[in-house]
């Protein structure tokens, strides 16, 4: 009675969704929903759910572009820290340096601005881009949330 | 949702709620439309009531600036939260894009000639 604090709360949330546009307001919907019960800071919940916004548009857009696929997603808290993993088994990609720097698009015509992955690691404490050509990518972010 | 007003040859584009991959698209082509249909030469952006918006809006932002350019036009952005205002920063949109924490439109307003269409 009374040990468990709010930080030791763990919990595991996992999301296949369809690769489709209409599901990133789901996906944010979804993050902001699972840190809710940490109580956290409104600037927090709106940094990760940029983040994840990101993530997932550039799933849906580089990793199927725009063909039907799944988009994982794994939310993970532990000790005030949300770990989120979005993942796609899509076209992976050839260059991740080059995709993370910023203002790179590899569809300007489309009037992408390139600034996906310069939003995610400001907005989150840690990134890992891992991908393979014609096997996916999965980006995995952690970030902790600040004691209210 | 998107809405538009008019003053002259300026073209007043009111978003409400998120600004995602998503909505960018749709807006992008409503405003692309409007914008034709009116001969419009200046976009006035009224961000009142954006709850959200992501590098997708940088995007959509950044060709509707070509595009006013292009025209001998300027774009202008008024009602940018501080959550919003932090997207513009990080792309340098706040270098191309004329913000202000007042509404430019307010003397349209006063004359009575901005009307809001759905």
């Amino acid at each position: 009675m009374g040990e468990i604090t709010e930080n030791k709360v763990e919990n595991r949330v996992r999301i296949e969704m369809d690769a489709k546009s209409r599901n990133e307001s789901f996906a944010r919907l979804a993050v902001a929903a699972f840190v809710s019960e940490l109580d956290p800071l409104v600037s927090d919940v709106i940094d990760i759910k940029t983040a994840v916004s990101e993530a997932v548009t550039n799933a849906i857009i580089h990793g199927y572009e725009d063909s039907p696929g799944t988009v994982y997603i794994d939310l993970k808290l532990t000790d005030g820290v949300i770990t989120v993993t979005i993942k796609d088994d899509g076209v992976g990609i050839d260059d991740i340096s080059r995709a993370m720097e910023p203002l790179y698009t590899s569809k300007p015509e489309e009037e992408r601005s390139g600034m996906g992955f310069t939003v995610m690691e400001a907005f989150m404490d840690s990134i890992i881009v891992r991908s393979e050509k014609g096997r996916g990518t999965e980006v995995i972010m952690t970030k902790k949330l600040s004691d209210v | 949702m998107i809405s538009f007003g008019r003053d002259g040859r300026s073209l007043i584009a009111r978003i409400e709620g998120e600004i995602d991959h998503h909505t960018a698209d749709e807006f992008k082509t409503s405003i692309e439309k409007e914008y034709g249909r009116i001969n419009a030469k200046n976009i006035i952006f009224d961000f009142t009531g954006v709850t959200f918006m992501d590098s997708s809006g940088i995007g959509m932002l950044i060709g509707r600036y070509k595009k006013a350019v292009e025209y001998g036009g300027s774009v202008y952005a008024f009602g940018v939260s501080k959550e919003v205002f932090r997207i513009f920063e990080m792309s340098g949109l706040h270098k191309i894009i004329k913000i202000s924490d007042e509404e430019p439109a307010d003397n349209l307003k006063k004359g009575g000639r901005v009307k809001w269409v759905k």
